[in-house]
């Protein structure tokens, strides 16, 4: 028998305001320990907190950005448990009325993973281990966060590394977070279950705590997945579990049973007062979102017949679509501004890091100034490449290295004393187009090219040359 | 009597100085505390320090504050940077606040001269003061009584005149209570009046800070002072219905008082006399007595335990040995130190109310009691809004009896759970209630009234109270302690 994968997240997503949640301190990751803390952050008996509302507004941008409903109405509640990180001992959080209600991820594949809600809530601090005792770290205590919590809808590795990269990326877009997995700004907790293929009824689930990369996402999940086709398999039954994945050993284990879940006593925090949110605050968070990629993309496709895969590679961090779209501003052909960045600029930004960061040393000012060149009939696309390469190393511009006399085509007898040249310096090129070798032209034109530093119109070069040879 | 208007008066007139006020205070304390524990921390020094000011400016012809100079007390919940401040319970033995409460921040700036921190029951989880580590404050009109609780050491101090007035914090009727079991005045402000930011939290959704003192005029210049809005406490509205200290003596002809009949049932007869006589001083000032049924009150204890304890619970889970306060000695590992420090750390109430609060809100449980309490809590609110359709002011006992034994509370848990019962619904609507001394029992213990009024309405009840006590002064006594102005 197949079976069928069944999978939801819960996401963690730290917010990137400039302070707290429920304080003034700093949200700035490091920093020496407890040096990001006050009364309240650390839990000082009579403190209270204060809802910043900073928080609120970023939330709502990720909601809209998601096509989530903006509650009109939220509350804060408590969520009870002891760990020496949590300084009150409760965490706050929202179970009973969360800011966001739905929305939904659409992936590749045109399915859409459904939201069931998304709430705001504090970070906790970190404990360290060192020479044998226990220290607690306040300062990630209080730091906003976002819990985006999907329905079971994911089917598929494939869909769920999709549905964290996709999450990823418009978080980004809206300015809301980093999103760096490693450093902690994002986590996945995984809900896993398996049925057999064509069933309705949900499997019995496990829950994986704390992904902190996408492969080791996909690779847990793969594991739990083999493991719990095997269980069943075998006539065993899977047990309901909060499980961590071991990265070293590739494998999945215990963390605690269902027995042994918490239980987080929620209640309306009474230090809180309801949070209203008007649809006018709404509206106005609204328009300052910007183009969010599944729109640029299909606008890249379909306005600017980008094709998909480099619209695609276009839209995929922020930086990269705000310079494509300003460096495109009035040029004829889209194409070759994408082709452009996706070409020369791409093998400069090698790391996935460096792309997100998108530090190139050409404004787009300047490579919509070079095409504009193109688009002109000043200069041919070659000589434009090979430009631009100089510009990327050298951090000049377009006129540093093209001169006025470089522009404008090369007139008739020009182009034919250069076909002529090159005819005459390369007998066994001739010799071998004569025979037959098609592509022997090639060598001859691109002497013409190498010549007339690019100015030439390949298509006319090799006219002329054809017309001379024979 | 040491009131804050006649010590205000005796500083301006150079009658004595600041100084010498202070020291007279304090030696009093000297003398009286063995017996009354009233006061947990005496912060003689810190007094004395800002008395030396206050008396610099009157010597320099500055003009000083109504509060500058007088001698008072905290209840020891609220935060005092660099102040011990323990909620008399072991847990917070050698906790010294980094900040202040905003109460006190806004009287110390006023120069208030505070002389210590005062005894109550432990994280103000009690009706007698003596669940605290220290033992309980005892009753300056006999010492062989409790002064009531939680903020039985201020009105132990206010009634002993070993303070002039005191701030205490009433959750569920710990203002009033103490404050009629000692003879004097106590007043709990409308939920939000008072900013709550460093008040050692019960439970924060009843917590409100309020002022004990000698007379109604002295509650009402205190409230004013402390009752602003405060940016730190999203619960904090300020003083909404405006200050009261103007509208004190105005005419209260044609005001109707209201008595519900169930205030009265189960109540003591002294005290239940006292209330009726009371209410004949109103009608005899003019204003109309109205009697009607608030049959929702017999939710109200219910009501008040369930919440109380399920948000103390949460709120006491701080407590955990790590970033202050008491930690136990010897321990393997972080569970069991937690473990061990709380056990060892909490007294036998704290402990019962955390319990029964983690048992409310357990999964199973939770819309059995916490979410049937809440709704049972509007019933409330919405019940004593219907009441003040038919009056101004609710007119009832303060306690059902007077100040019991010490050691009593001990024996009867439960009947000591029901002198709650007058003064929880007030903190379950989120009221104003002010307890004003109205008579003696045949022993001479102190009899209180109570006066309840609208949300944000303190004005009213404190007019109301003020004219009774211009009625009736011999109800307002002095006892043998303490400093004799």
């Amino acid at each position: 028998m197949s079976y069928e994968l069944v999978a939801g997240f819960e996401t963690h997503i730290e917010l990137a305001t400039k302070t707290k949640i429920f304080c003034g301190c700093t949200t700035q990751f490091g920093g020496e320990p407890n040096t990001h803390c006050c009364p309240v952050c650390i839990g000082l008996p009579g403190t209270l907190p204060k809802l910043n509302r900073e928080v609120v507004n970023f939330a709502i941008r990720a909601g809209l950005a998601v096509h989530g409903e903006i509650a009109e109405v939220a509350k804060m509640d408590r969520k009870n448990y002891c760990y020496p990180d949590l300084s009150k001992a409760y965490q706050i959080s929202q179970l009973y009325a969360p800011l966001i209600i739905g929305g939904y991820v659409e992936l590749s594949n045109g399915r859409k993973i459904r939201l069931h809600h998304i709430h705001i809530e504090e970070d906790a601090g970190k404990l360290i281990h060192q020479h044998g005792d226990t220290y607690v770290d306040y300062n990630r205590g209080g730091v906003p966060l976002i819990e985006i919590v999907s329905e079971p809808d994911i089917r598929s590795i494939d869909e769920a590394k999709e549905y964290v990269e996709k999450l990823q990326q418009v978080m980004r877009y809206i300015g809301i977070s980093d999103c760096k997995m490693q450093e902690g700004s994002m986590r996945c907790d995984v809900n896993i279950s398996v049925r057999p293929q064509g069933s309705e009824k949900l499997g019995t689930r496990t829950e994986i705590k704390n992904m902190n990369s996408i492969t080791n996402i996909a690779k847990a999940m793969e594991y739990e997945f083999e493991r719990q086709t095997d269980l069943i398999e075998s006539g065993g039954q899977v047990v309901q579990e909060t499980l961590r994945y071991d990265d070293a050993t590739g494998t999945t284990s215990s963390m605690r049973s269902k027995e042994d879940a918490h239980d987080y006593r929620y209640f309306r925090d009474p230090d809180l007062v309801t949070i209203n949110i008007s649809r006018d605050e709404v509206e106005k968070i609204k328009a300052t979102l910007p183009e969010l990629p599944a729109d640029k993309c299909k606008r890249y496709i379909e306005e600017l017949q980008i094709p998909e895969k480099d619209a695609q590679l276009l839209t995929k961090y922020r930086k990269i679509s705000e310079y494509f779209d300003e460096a495109c501003e009035g040029v004829k052909s889209p194409k070759t501004v994408s082709n452009f960045i996706i070409g020369q600029m791409f093998s400069r930004t090698e790391t996935e890091a460096d792309k997100e960061e998108f530090a190139v040393a050409t404004t787009p000012a300047q490579l919509n100034e070079l095409v504009k060149l193109i688009d002109d009939g000043k200069i041919r696309n070659n000589l434009a490449k090979s430009t631009l390469e100089k510009m990327l190393d050298s951090g000049k511009g377009t006129l540093d290295f093209i001169s006025e006399s470089d522009m404008g085509g090369l007139d008739e007898n020009a182009l034919n004393d250069l076909c002529k040249q090159a005819v005459e310096s390369n007998p066994k090129a001739v010799e071998d187009y004569k025979s037959g070798k098609e592509k022997a032209i090639k060598a001859l034109v691109g002497n013409v090219m190498k010549n007339s530093r690019g100015k030439a119109d390949a298509t006319a070069a090799e006219a002329k040359i054809k017309e001379i040879i024979n | 009597m040491g009131t804050i208007s006649k010590i205000h008066e005796m500083l301006v007139s150079k009658q004595c100085s600041c100084t010498e006020l202070t020291k007279s205070y304090l030696d009093e304390i000297e003398k009286s505390n063995g017996e009354l524990n009233a006061y947990v921390n005496i912060t003689g020094e810190e007094a004395l320090k800002t008395a030396e000011q206050v008396d610099k400016k009157i010597s320099g012809g500055e003009e000083i504050g109504m509060l500058e100079g007088v001698p008072m007390t905290l209840k020891d919940n609220i935060s005092t940077k660099g102040i011990e401040t323990t909620c008399c319970s072991k847990i917070l033995t050698g906790y010294k606040p980094i900040y202040n409460a905003t109460v006190w921040d806004e009287l110390a700036n006023q120069n208030a001269v505070m002389l210590g921190k005062t005894n109550m029951d432990e994280f103000a989880m009690g009706s007698s003061c003596e669940t605290s580590y220290f033992g309980g404050a005892t009753n300056p009109f006999n010492t062989k009584h409790v002064s009531g609780g939680s903020s039985g050491g201020v009105a132990s101090a206010v009634g002993a005149n070993i303070a002039a007035y005191g701030l205490g914090s009433d959750t569920g009727g710990s203002i009033r209570q103490p404050a009629s079991f000692c003879g004097i005045v106590g007043l709990k402000p409308t939920y939000g009046a008072v900013s709550r930011y460093g008040l050692i939290a019960y439970a924060s959704s009843l917590d409100q800070i309020g002022p004990i003192t000698k007379s109604v005029e002295d509650a009402s210049i205190v409230f004013d002072a402390i009752s602003k809005f405060d940016d730190r406490d999203s619960t904090s509205q300020g003083n909404l219905g405006g200050e009261t200290y103007s509208k004190l003596n105005n005419d209260i002809k044609g005001m109707k008082i209201g008595i519900a009949h169930e205030y009265l049932d189960g109540v003591r007869d002294d005290v239940k006399e006292s209330i009726l006589k009371a209410a004949e001083v109103y009608k005899s000032l003019g204003a109309e007595i109205v009697y009607f049924d608030l049959p929702e009150l017999k939710f109200a204890l219910p009501v008040y335990y369930i919440i109380a304890c399920a948000e103390a619970s949460s709120n006491l889970g701080r407590y955990d040995g790590i970033r202050f306060g008491y930690k136990t000695e010897h321990y393997n590992g972080t569970h069991d130190m937690v473990c061990r420090t709380r056990s060892e750390g909490f007294g036998d109430e704290v402990k019962k109310r955390i319990l029964l609060g983690t048992y409310v809100l357990s999964a199973g449980y939770y819309d059995a009691y916490y979410k049937k309490a809440q709704n049972l809590r509007g019933t409330i609110v919405k019940a004593f809004d219907n009441a003040f359709e038919k009056c101004d002011v609710i007119l009832a006992p303060t306690v059902p009896m007077t100040a019991f034994e010490m050691g009593h509370a001990v024996s009867d848990p439960i009947e000591t759970y029901l002198t709650d019962i007058c003064t929880v619904p007030v903190n379950i609507a989120g009221l104003p209630g002010v307890s004003v001394p109205c008579g003696f029992n045949a022993n001479g213990m102190p009899i209180g009234m109570q006066l309840i009024g609208k949300r944000f309405d303190e004005s009213t009840i404190l007019n109301a109270a003020y004219k009774y006590q211009q009625a009736a002064p011999e109800n307002f006594k002095d006892t043998k302690w303490g400093v004799k102005l």
